[in-house]
């Protein structure tokens, strides 16, 4: 393992990251819309709907100026799906596999060197990985799946900015990885009431059950502080409207066909719970995270492209 | 055939057997289709006899081909198709090999140890239990060792290499997390390992011929088989070459008696002879038992004493289960946990069915995916010691899987379709609010009904916008993943009880849901 590699390049990022986060939040409104997430950016969020995944996203990234913004040559890659659950694609508890696959697709077709997929999942992780059709996707595709269930891979990390969450360990393909592409899929939570881009990021770290029993919500909203991919592509192909986040058949399955893609992971997950039909706000973590400056859910401030296939 | 290629003959059908039963017990990557399960234990004596038992059918009939065969060759049995016989050879050959020990000589019969050994499980299977059998069957025995003891070794060496591999960036190998080694249990098969390992390196068949029940049971049946091996009077030279090969220690050259009873049937002593005056052949005349007084008074003895020794374990295993009452220290407001039964793994019907036929080989631990099974200590009751539990504080069951009852070969977990195993309730949830983070800390969790495969644990309005679980019994399958899952400690919020006699659970019924027509524009 590149350590020393690693710790340099985390704390840049650190660095960088306590700049832009001393920005006061009505600094951030003063700036201009664009300047808030991404000013080499086109847009700071892009919604599709209509169309199959594949070409949900192929529309999606094009608008967001080609994967070419994100990856560049040589890079390294983590794509982080949601694949906790022993289920078929149709159960829609994990995120959709051609996405999966063709995100990959155009990460190498930017010049990637290698495109790393993993999990922390719930239910036993070979099964997961082969009954969600991820696995096979991710072959074709020339991705490299990597498992997410051995504790060896996780590193402790501190979230200095976190209120009740002060370190976890993460997976090492989220801490040495170039590029870290989310690809969470809408669906209902138990505890949570949704599980979309910030609800995913449970999957990169070791222990999850601290996070359960410390004011779930807050944890991950802590966690953004530490950490924000550098897009999330929710997958809203098929939804998962009741029994989530596993569910009990395919009656819980609505096709809504829609895809968000974004650099803003509250952003993101806002505009994702407006499609399920909840206000951003009524899921706790979107205001605490907002809260702690790791993005808005402030949609009108966003410049938005919306795409109707 | 030349009686000099028996021996050859032995040595390959073994080194089939010995490969493939350590495969399958040695499984961690899972590459062994479950098809072939049945196939590779299907001549295993104890498993194949309680399996036919259980399911009176033609795929269970391995035993009987084994008495056929003990009644026609001998013990053969015991040196070509038991794996812990298979693995004394083993130890033998590196004990030759080391130049531990070279030369065996004639060893006397334990007749009061030998027959103790088989007369009191026999005596405990009469009365409904499987005592003994399950710490005795050398199957069994040999399935411990290389679940409990080799595996983790293996994932061990598994795991050290994968991460070499990882540093250049080569994921082919993966580490595995090992969720099987418990300190209370691992004593067992170490202890025996250790036996047979001491046994065997110094004196061959000791084991076999000694503790082996099944060994002494098949020896019975071998002193009438139709092929024997006889020593030629004529031509014999006493040059004692026979005896000096001979594992089970069996030969009395300077007589030139061989004691068939306990040949463990391995042919080295044919390969040796210069003279062919040892001979594997038909022998109509019944085997001339060699009794001394000392075995009928040790036989009067025996039966006294096994009385004795029964009354003793009865009142050891009442006081031992009485125990094990966990203690709260750590957060007094908690409530503790009350489990009345275990859980039995799905497929195994009844605590009574399961605690009567499994001989604890621990193949299902083997295989077990999830690591949910784990051998248990008193949990089922001293009788029950090493038989796998459902152990919900190391995993839980996954939903779609039947592996355990598709390798079990003894009938204990019976195997079962998909859909009925979604359906088996093999325990109840428990749900104790006052534990729940959600009531006792006014946070978010739903932890367990996350992973409730059939939301018989679901999420219902609490207040502040918090959701708390609520249990419905007659849609849980008591699958675990609600304890497993339950971040309370030391005691959880909710847990799963076991059903004493499994049942079947209602299946999960939804209301069909109301699909609002979407909106044409973005809701944003």
């Amino acid at each position: 393992m590149k350590r020393r590699e690693f710790i340099i390049k985390s704390a840049g990022a650190g660095l960088l990251a306590s700049t832009a986060l001393s920005m006061t939040r009505a600094e951030r409104l003063l700036s201009t819309a664009g300047a808030l997430v991404n000013p080499d950016l086109p847009f700071d969020l892009v919604a599709v709907k209509g169309g199959n995944a594949t070409a949900m996203f192929d529309k999606a990234i094009a608008a967001m100026g080609g994967m070419s913004k994100f990856v560049k040559k040589n890079q390294t890659v983590v794509v982080k799906p949601n694949i906790g659950w022993d289920s078929a694609p149709e159960r829609a508890a994990n995120t959709n596999p051609q996405l999966v696959g063709r995100i990959i697709e155009h990460c190498l077709k930017a010049g990637a060197k290698s495109v790393y997929v993993f999990d922390n999942t719930v239910n036993e992780w070979t099964r997961c990985y082969k009954n969600s059709g991820i696995e096979d996707a991710v072959k074709k595709a020339g991705g490299i799946m990597v498992t997410g269930k051995s504790e060896s891979h996780y590193h402790p990390v501190q979230i200095p900015k976190g209120k009740i969450l002060k370190s976890t360990k993460v997976h090492e393909l989220i801490l040495e990885s170039d590029v870290f592409i989310n690809v969470p899929t809408l669906k209902t939570h138990g505890g949570t009431r949704l599980s979309i881009s910030m609800k995913n990021l449970m999957g990169t770290v070791w222990n999850r059950g601290y996070w359960h029993d410390n004011n779930l919500h807050q944890c991950i909203a802590d966690f953004t502080t530490y950490k924000k991919p550098d897009l999330n592509i929710v997958d809203a192909f098929r939804v998962l409207k009741r029994n989530g986040p596993r569910g009990v058949s395919v009656a819980d399955v609505v096709e809504m066909k829609y895809q968000i893609i974004g650099t803003d992971i509250v952003a993101t997950d806002a505009a994702a719970s407006r499609v399920f039909g909840i206000q951003p706000e009524q899921l706790k973590h979107i205001p605490m995270a907002e809260n702690l400056g790791s993005g808005t859910s402030d949609l009108e401030s966003l410049r938005i492209n919306r795409i109707s296939m | 055939m030349n009686q000099r290629n028996l021996r050859k003959l032995r040595l390959i059908i073994s080194i089939i057997f010995l490969v493939s039963l350590t495969s399958l017990f040695v499984d961690y990557r899972e590459l062994i289709p479950h098809e072939w399960y049945n196939t590779i234990l299907f001549l295993q004596f104890v498993p194949s006899l309680l399996n036919f038992i259980n399911i009176l059918s033609i795929t269970a009939t391995g035993f009987i081909i084994i008495l056929v065969l003990t009644l026609v060759f001998g013990r053969v049995y015991c040196s070509t198709i038991c794996p812990l016989g298979i693995l004394q050879d083993f130890f033998s050959f590196l004990s030759r090999k080391l130049k531990i020990r070279k030369k065996y000589k004639l060893k006397k019969q334990y007749g009061f140890i030998r027959y103790s050994f088989l007369a009191i499980p026999v005596i405990f299977l009469i009365f409904g239990g499987i005592f003994l059998i399950n710490l005795l069957d050398p199957y069994s025995n040999f399935g411990r060792i290389f679940s409990d003891l080799f595996k983790p070794a293996l994932v061990g060496i598994n795991n050290v290499a994968a991460g070499m591999l990882e540093k250049i960036n080569v994921y082919v190998l993966y580490p595995v997390s090992y969720k099987g080694f418990q300190w209370a249990t691992i004593w067992f098969p170490a202890g025996i390992l250790g036996l047979v390992m001491w046994m065997s390196l110094f004196h061959g068949r000791l084991y076999c011929n000694t503790i082996c029940p099944v060994g002494t049971f098949l020896g019975l049946l071998s002193k009438i088989s139709l092929f024997r091996i006889k020593m030629d009077m004529t031509t014999c030279t006493r040059c004692g070459k026979c005896a000096v090969v001979c594992k089970a220690g069996c030969i009395d050259f300077r007589n030139m008696t061989l004691d068939f009873d306990r040949c463990v049937g391995c042919f080295n002593c044919l390969d040796t002879c210069d003279t062919e005056s040892i001979n594997y052949q038909i022998s109509f005349k019944p085997f001339e038992l060699h009794e001394d007084n000392r075995t009928t008074n040790s036989k009067r003895e025996f039966i006294t004493k096994s009385v004795v020794y029964a009354i003793g374990l009865l009142g050891l295993s009442k006081s031992l289960k009485a125990g094990i009452r966990k203690i709260n220290t750590e957060n007094p407001d908690l409530i503790p946990e009350v489990k009345n039964y275990p859980v039995s793994p799905p497929g195994s019907k009844s605590l009574n069915h399961f605690k009567s036929n499994c001989t604890a080989c621990h193949l299902c631990i083997s295989v077990c995916p999830t690591g949910v099974l784990q051998p248990s200590f008193l949990e089922y009751g001293f009788t029950g010691m090493m038989q796998p539990r459902m152990d919900y504080h190391t995993n839980y069951c996954n939903y779609d899987c039947t592996k355990c009852g598709d390798a079990c070969p003894t009938g204990a977990i019976l195997p079962l379709d998909t859909g009925v195993k979604k359906l088996t309730q093999i325990g109840r949830v428990k749900f104790v609010m006052e534990n729940c983070v959600v009531y006792t800390d006014n946070t978010a969790c739903g932890s367990c009904s996350e992973h409730c495969p059939t939301q018989a644990v679901r999420m219902i309005p609490y207040k502040n916008g918090l959701t708390i679980p609520e249990t419905h019994i007659n849609t849980c399958i008591g699958c675990g993943a609600c304890e497993y899952a339950c971040p309370v400690r030391p005691f959880r919020a909710i847990y799963v009880d076991g059903n004493a006699e499994h049942r079947m659970a209602k299946k999960p019924h939804f209301e069909e849901m109301e699909v609002e027509s979407q909106e044409e524009e973005f809701p944003f």
